[in-house]
């Protein structure tokens, strides 16, 4: 596992110090709201509906079974007793008071935890394959680089003050669960020749103007990164609409410019800093590796584990929904669910995360992921403890079998919390989960993402949802657009539209309507949903929804 | 013909707690709407606003919120307005909670 050195340490450190001052000056008069908010947010700290609320980094959401029982020793100590895992790989309090704050952030250094960076117009938590350094189908951890990134962006002088916040996501795997081509940079290990370098995308996003990422470049070796990345960020921080909230991502810096012309800035821009990388970096890059090297497998018959899978039903639907490939024979990786039928999608009490952090400790090589599917990832686990694991999952609400199914759905906290939301998502979460389970179809839906988001900025993810739901504000009204189609896998779609929104009391049974019509036409139980989807397109799906005349008259239209 | 004036309160959130509050008749923030001050004259809503924005040691984001007058004071019109004098659909905490 990778340590923070002293110097992380004292850095993280003098900041919480300074902003312990900046609050007392913000309490004490001294501190306008205008000047205190850029530096709350600079510290993870939003002021949202009913409460502030803090969003603490988890980078590449790798954590260690002591920093998990600290979130929940925070959640207890500070906030309502639970957290909120988010598609960044973050976790989210929704409750803090003001005067907490510096405490709860030096309660976070002493587990080499911060909430830096997870706002403002900077470099944002650096997220990667859930699954990394564990995944059977991976070309190489991407976690080194993902640290070498966090490293390089914190408190970057250059870019603290970028025209809007920018995401960089990085997958070591062909497979891509890491949502690459929706960043602003996603980047791609590859193998050439026997060497392992990095194709890289610019431009992705989600968000009012949904862009899929284009490849900037299809190999760059690994001395050649550092400066690359710099070299993208560089670019944009001059040409980005400072202007224009609205137009500042890269996405539409590269759709304004064009790709080729971007890709030509970019590599005169390299050429000039190029020299200015002297092979520190790869000194560096070095040792984080060293420290990402993977745990001590054990070798383990797998008689308890057959047995239990033989035997009991229930664990084996669990092991058969939420166990992955693992590279290292008798292992696997398992998928502990935060999306129990009818629960707040990626919620976890701080009782769930004090037994998660003990599985960890007692089966998991001390490691914990969180993934951007707002679910909590034990990625090193011997197949011989599994039936051992899933019995103390059940006993605390954590062994619900849908990973990859209707009811694993990623939904943003919407108007229940978030201040910029234009309708609620979680209860529609909620219903759709809760609905699907009295029907009894989950498991012969099969591999179905239901991605909700509660305004257009999209942190739920909708566009590249099988399903995507958007919540909005229609004269006063929650109302609920449907995307189909989308795809948050190497093979990135965004979901297209099936015609005017629902009520909040008809989004349900539409959803219904949609998988019924997936159903239908679906050629054997084999092809998933978005196959089908991909096979008869559009049309069955509107005539369910709107049935044929109005199918007819929107064609007309 | 102008539009008829929406009457309003004054709501933000407060400084410490970060929760919701509405300014009342006697010039101070309260947690429970029904208290709040119904504003039905457009120009001494202005007035009300432009004074508690400037109480910022107390509170934050201060702005006139839509509301219509009914027997037990001022009822939101739009959902939003609802949630926030609510608490969260998801969980019985906020404001909800509260007032058991
Ligand atoms: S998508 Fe909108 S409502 Fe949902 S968390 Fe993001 S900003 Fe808030």
């Amino acid at each position: 596992m990778y340590r923070y050195n002293d110097f992380d340490a004292a850095f993280v450190a003098e900041r919480n110090r300074q902003f312990r001052a900046q609050v007392e000056r913000r309490i004490d008069g001294s501190l306008t709201e205008d000047e205190f908010k850029p530096l709350r947010l600079m510290n993870g700290l939003y002021l949202q509906l009913h409460a502030y609320m803090l969003r603490v980094a988890v980078p590449y959401g790798t954590l260690n079974s002591a920093q998990m029982r600290q979130l929940a020793y925070i959640a207890e100590r500070w906030d309502k007793g639970y957290g909120h895992f988010t598609t960044r790989q973050n976790i989210q309090y929704n409750w803090p008071k003001l005067r907490d704050i510096p405490d709860i952030l030096d309660a976070l250094a002493e587990v080499e935890m911060h909430a830096l960076q997870t706002s403002g117009n900077t470099i944002r938590n650096v997220t990667a394959d859930h699954f990394a350094g564990a995944a059977k189908d991976e070309i190489a951890d991407p976690r080194p680089v993902a640290e070498l990134l966090r490293q390089w962006s914190t408190d970057h002088p250059e870019f603290q003050f970028l025209p809007r916040k920018f995401k960089i996501a990085v997958t070591g795997s062909p497979n891509d669960r890491a949502v690459t081509a929706a960043h602003d940079i996603g980047i791609r290990i590859v193998e050439r020749d026997g060497e392992i370098g990095y194709q890289v995308l610019v431009g992705g996003g989600l968000g009012r103007t949904p862009m899929i990422g284009k490849v900037i470049n299809d190999f760059v070796s690994q001395e050649d990164l550092l400066p690359y990345v710099e070299a993208i960020v560089s670019v944009w921080n001059l040409l980005g609409r400072r202007d224009n909230k609205y137009k500042a991502r890269i996405k539409i810096t590269v759709h304004e410019h064009g790709i080729d012309e971007i890709r030509a800035m970019v590599d005169e821009r390299y050429g000039e800093l190029r020299s200015a990388f002297t092979g520190v970096d790869q000194q560096l890059f070095g040792a984080i590796k060293e420290a990402f090297a993977p745990p001590k497998f054990a070798d383990k018959p797998l008689d308890a584990y057959q047995q239990a899978y033989d035997s009991d039903p229930v664990f084996r639907a669990w092991a058969d929904a939420n166990l992955w490939d693992h590279v290292a024979p008798g292992y696997a990786i398992a998928q502990i669910s935060l999306k129990a039928h009818g629960a707040t999608p990626g919620d976890a009490s701080a009782e769930q995360m004090r037994v998660m952090a003990d599985l960890a400790e007692q089966y998991g090589h001390d490691e914990l992921r969180v993934s951007h599917e707002q679910n909590i990832v034990l990625p090193h686990v011997h197949k011989a403890d599994l039936p051992a694991i899933h019995a103390t999952l059940k006993q605390h609400g954590l062994a619900t079998s849908n990973i990859g199914k209707i009811s694993d759905i990623i939904a943003c906290p919407g108007m229940d919390y978030c201040a910029l939301a234009t309708a609620r998502s979680i209860p529609i979460a909620q219903e759709i989960a809760t609905r699907f389970d009295e029907l009894k179809i989950e498991n012969e839906i099969g591999d179905l993402k239901v991605k909700i988001s509660g305004c257009i900025n999209a942190c739920g993810h909708h566009h590249v949802g099988h399903i995507g739901i958007l919540g909005l504000d229609r004269a006063g009204v929650e109302n609920y657009q449907i995307t189909l189609g989308g795809d948050h896998t190497e093979k990135t779609s965004l979901g297209e539209r099936t015609g005017p929104g629902f009520g909040a009391e008809e989004i349900v049974p539409a959803i219904e309507t949609v998988v019924q019509a997936y159903l239908d036409n679906r050629e054997s139980a084999d092809e998933a949903f978005i196959d089908t989807y991909r096979r008869v397109g559009m049309a069955p799906f509107k005539e369910a929804l709107y049935g044929e005349q109005t199918s007819k008259r929107s064609r007309a239209a | 013909m102008p539009r008829a004036f929406t009457p309003k309160v004054v709501t933000a959130n407060a400084l410490l707690e970060g929760d919701v509050v509405y300014l009342t008749a006697d010039d101070t923030w309260t947690r429970h709407l029904h208290e709040a001050e119904l504003l039905t004259d457009e120009a001494h809503a202005q007035v009300r606003l432009v004074d508690a924005s400037a109480r910022v040691d107390e509170v934050v984001g201060v702005y006139l919120a839509d509301m219509k007058p009914t027997d037990h004071g001022p009822e939101p019109t739009h959902f939003r307005e609802d949630f926030r004098r609510t608490g969260p659909s998801n969980r019985n905490h906020g404001k909800q909670a509260e007032v058991a």
